[in-house]
């Protein structure tokens, strides 16, 4: 099976509406930025105090907001998952000593809100490790004569915490304490000991994070300069295999990828994570990817010293590797498809730049870096002089078409 | 078979029967199988849970520490030396940027005296540089060279200290590494499989400095008391210790007393210490011995005080002040502990030992199991649905040839798991990302060969030179974009840290990995298929 036989489509000639999309993309997300105030960071880059939060059933997301308002201070932002009864919640950044204990204050208030009164005395089991379900149950359990050796005990605790987080029908989280006769080495003596000293809260955490505000500024600027080096170290190497225009001109390419990228983060109101970043840096990988594979095929008509103009030459080799670059990034789409579809609530912002970042990086190689090449080209060339002739082979050559090639080449008319 | 195709072949069983060997090992049974698996593919702590901390080593404690110290030193060397000196204040540094600023200020030094002072401080405290602010005042900073090893002491000690006690507490599993090398002062801390880390961020916390004072007078309910009852002035070579009783129910000791300069014991004469039961039924006690050398001036001391009181002080607090009632050698109790817990935690501190300087928390990240075990599944099921999708679509595009690309991908994934195995690497979230996004060079690797391979066979090439240059030609190709792609990981490695560094691993691995499948290993089996008895006329791609 065949798509594209042999093509000839004038993707030069077509540019400028490309290019104006690009420019409304770019200015888009800037406006956006600008109006925002600069992107979203997640806490990783701002610090502050994260945690999700698994309930049984989830209370809305303002009674959520409204009961953590009496004990925290400043900006909360509850987020609802859609198709589950989670919920992120996040604080902003505060100074160091709220951080500590702002994840037991976080649990505290949940307790409090959503838990039944009783709750103080007893033991929650979704909010407990193994040992502290063993502690707590060592003595009762001898009291009522079901005393249990400690590796028993051990057993017991484990196979409690494994059924919570692994085989119940809410992943981390026991419905009723009546669910747990199905575990093999809970007894009706046990579980009734149990019932006395523990219940089963209506919420889990699934995850929380404190991230202090100096070591959230550290990863930001540690971060941008990460991208930035390695932007430059690509430069390097691709000016080192082709030309330096070449560089530039993917380097540019790459940019503009990043910026629209970032500005519709900004628009669809996504947050930019660390995951973010590394879902930004595949990009950087893949677009540069991409454009490689059509300037090695300008080099390679080059050398072969093709006929026609430097534009023609440009569109010829857009349209040798159309094929594969349509298959290729229609397979990679794929795959970041199934990961935004399948790879879950953790993967998302990691996924969602990879599907947009994909899409961008494949047509900015085209529209963005290929017309770049063509633009210093003709400038270097001076006005008026659009020869037609086979360009010269050999890596100095580009920019000054033969004119003053290192290898003379005879020019056939 | 041609020779060099066979000796091709021999080798690419070879690298896969290695590889096989990495993930699995030699099993005998379904159990052990699946046992070498989960012991050769280490989960990172977002998908096997855990908590890790970010600990900031406040180095300016240890600075401030040091620096009064030698100010108190100088001012015996001084003395012994008959230099007079007014007086001699620290002038401490206030955060962490600040530590190696730290100064003892000497002020009132006769400007007769000036050389033999500069002498003094130039031999016994050559680790201080000595700058004149006046004829008669100083500042001493310490030396570059100085702050440095002290700083790194200093690191070096916080991270082996909080070592001890994590171990102590039984998470043999836990890690304790310097965060980055240009974050000096920064300590990560990993705990797989804790998802409480409240009592570990305590324990931490907790100095645990045991000292046992020789009580000279008190308890006192406050500082000024026990200044006013000794005519408000101290006797010398004593001090004040405690603090006034908080008066919270069960609060333990507290009261201010009048101790002797020098203990008795200091907390790096322990050697061991362990709960106990107490002597009330119910109640816990914590009891530590002592190394020789401090048993022996115990023995001597206690043997020679017998009824003279003793304060057992712990991180600056009076616990208790018992009378000696007999010779005590080496061993000791600290009675009166709330719980077995707080029993145990009290030992393992003593322990340990005390923590140079003091720690702030930077970060902390806990993952639940449940969600870890959520992330593994999604993470597999995208995987599984993304190389699906891919093949199909090879199969479909390429016809037989696609059988060669899928065969280069599998053999690709295996080599990754193999090295990630090898390597020792732990598979993170971004790790599987960075798995997911190899399948997706290596099929734009094979892609590019096959529409080469193609366009030769359009140009009117016969099948084989067909495939022979589509390979040369699109070798350059590849080779150029997995070198860009690998210099960008490299990047991420040495300045990213976290899942930045654990993408970069991923990915640099399964580009290589690629090189190697797509390059030799399709053109092997495009070479056998083409190599058999009968003439291949057309090819099916």
């Amino acid at each position: 099976m065949e798509i594209f036989k042999q093509t000839n489509y004038d993707f030069i000639g077509k540019k400028w509406p490309f290019i104006i999309l690009s420019l409304i993309l770019t200015a888009a997300g800037l406006v956006s930025l600008w109006v925002k105030g600069g992107p979203k960071y997640g806490i990783d880059f701002t610090g502050g105090a994260f945690m999700d939060v698994n309930f049984i059933k989830r209370p809305s997301a303002e009674a959520i907001r409204a009961a953590l308002r009496q004990k925290i201070s400043g900006e909360i932002e509850v987020q609802e998952i859609s198709g589950t009864q989670e919920v992120f919640i996040q604080t902003g950044a505060r100074d160091d000593k709220a951080l500590q204990i702002a994840r037991g204050d976080m649990i505290d208030t949940l307790k409090t809100a959503f838990n039944p009164s009783d709750s103080a005395q007893k033991l929650d089991l979704n909010l407990s490790g193994q040992a502290a379900i063993a502690d707590r149950l060592r003595d009762p359990l001898t009291q009522a004569g079901a005393g249990l050796a400690e590796d028993q005990l051990q057993t017991l605790s484990k196979a409690i915490t494994a059924f919570r987080d692994t085989s119940s029908a809410h992943s981390g989280l026991i419905l009723s304490l009546d669910d747990l006769s199905s575990v093999p080495s809970v007894t009706p003596k046990i579980l009734n000991v149990i019932k006395q000293e523990c219940l089963a809260g209506n919420f889990a955490i699934r995850s929380a994070e404190t991230v202090g505000p100096k070591i959230g500024a550290d990863l930001r600027q540690q971060a941008v300069n990460v991208v930035l080096i390695a932007l430059g170290a690509m430069l390097v190497y691709i000016a080192f295999r082709f030309e330096w225009i070449y560089g530039v001109a993917a380097v540019i390419a790459v940019f503009h990828d990043t910026i629209i990228t970032i500005g519709l983060f900004s628009l669809f109101n996504k947050q930019i994570d660390l995951t973010v970043i590394a879902a930004l840096l595949t990009l950087v990988g893949y677009s540069m990817n991409d454009t490689i594979v059509t300037f090695d095929r300008i080099r390679e008509n080059l050398k072969l010293q093709v006929r026609g103009s430097f534009t023609s030459i440009v569109n010829l080799s857009i349209n040798q590797t159309l094929s594969r670059t349509v298959l290729t990034s229609g397979l990679t789409f794929l795959t970041a498809v199934s990961l935004l579809l399948f790879g879950g609530q953790v993967l998302n912002g990691f996924s969602f730049a990879l599907v947009i970042g994909i899409m961008i990086g494949t047509y900015s190689s085209i529209f963005v870096a290929s017309p770049i090449l063509i633009f210093w080209h003709n400038l270097a060339d001076g006005r008026g002089q659009q020869g037609r002739g086979p360009a010269p082979a050999g890596r100095s050559s580009v920019s000054d078409k033969g004119v003053k090639a290192a290898k003379p080449v005879k020019t056939a008319k | 078979m041609k020779t060099n195709l066979r000796y091709k072949f021999i080798f690419i069983a070879a690298v896969i029967l290695v590889c096989l060997y990495g993930i699995i090992g030699l099993p005998k049974s379904k159990d052990e199988l699946i046992a070498n698996w989960h012991n050769n593919i280490r989960l990172g702590l977002d998908l096997r849970g855990g908590t890790y901390l970010v600990i900031q080593v406040q180095q300016q404690d240890a600075f401030n520490a040091q620096a009064s110290s030698t100010a108190d030193s100088l001012k015996e060397a001084a003395r012994k030396a008959n230099v007079p000196i007014g007086e001699v204040n620290v002038d401490e540094a206030k955060d962490l940027p600040s530590a190696r600023n730290v100064a003892i200020v000497v002020k009132g030094v006769p400007s007769t005296m000036a050389g033999n002072f500069r002498s003094l401080v130039n031999e016994q405290f050559n680790e201080w540089l000595l700058t004149p602010q006046s004829p008669t005042d100083y500042r001493l900073t310490m030396k570059p060279t100085s702050a440095l090893a002290l700083w790194k002491n200093t690191l070096e000690l916080s991270k082996n200290t909080i070592d001890k006690k994590i171990n102590a507490l039984g998470l043999s599993e836990a890690t304790v590494q310097q965060r980055r090398e240009d974050a000096d002062s920064e300590l990560l801390v990993q705990m797989p499989g804790v998802d409480d880390p409240a009592r570990v961020k305590q324990i931490i916390q907790t100095a645990g400095v045991l000292e046992l004072y020789e009580v000279k007078g008190g308890p006192f309910a406050s500082r000024e008391e026990a200044l006013a009852q000794n005519g408000g002035v101290l006797p010398i070579g004593t001090k004040l210790i405690g603090q006034p009783p908080s008066g919270q129910p069960g609060a333990k000791g507290g009261g201010v007393y009048l101790v002797a300069r020098t203990p008795v014991v200091r907390g790096t004469d322990i050697r061991d210490s362990k709960a106990e039961t107490g002597q009330m039924p119910g109640s816990w006690s914590t009891g530590f011995v002592l190394s020789q050398d401090a048993a022996r001036r115990f023995a001597d001391f206690t043997g020679s005080h017998i009824g003279t009181p003793l304060a057992i002080v712990l991180d600056g607090k009076v616990l208790q002040a018992p009378s000696i009632k007999n010779q005590i050698s080496d061993q000791g109790v600290i009675e009166g502990q709330p719980s077995q817990e707080e029993a145990q935690d009290l030992a393992l501190n003593l322990k340990a030992g005390s923590l140079p300087a003091s720690v702030k928390y930077e970060q902390e990240n806990t993952v639940g199991p449940s969600l870890g075990a959520d992330s593994i599944r999604q993470g597999f099921i995208a995987g599984i649905a993304g190389v699906l999708a891919v093949i199909v679509v090879m199969l479909v595009y390429y016809k037989k040839s696609g059988i060669n690309a899928t065969l280069a991908l599998v053999l690709n994934a295996i080599i990754l798991v193999a090295c990630l195995s090898y390597f020792d690497a732990v598979l993170t979230l971004p790790g599987i990302a960075g798995i997911i996004l190899t399948i997706g060079m290596a099929v734009d690797s094979n892609v590019l060969i096959f529409e080469r391979i193609r366009e030769e066979l359009r140009a009117g090439k016969a099948v084989i030179p067909a495939v022979d240059s589509g390979f040369a030609k699109a070798f350059l190709t590849i080779i150029d974009t997995h070198i860009t792609t690998v210099v960008s990981c490299a990047i991420l490695f040495l300045f990213g840290s976290g899942p930045v560094k654990g993408f970069a691993v991923t990915l640099v691995i399964g580009l290589v990995a690629n090189v190697f499948t797509a390059i030799f290993v399709s053109k092997a089996i495009f070479d056998w298929e083409l190599s058999r008895p009968k003439p291949v006329a057309e090819l099916s791609i």
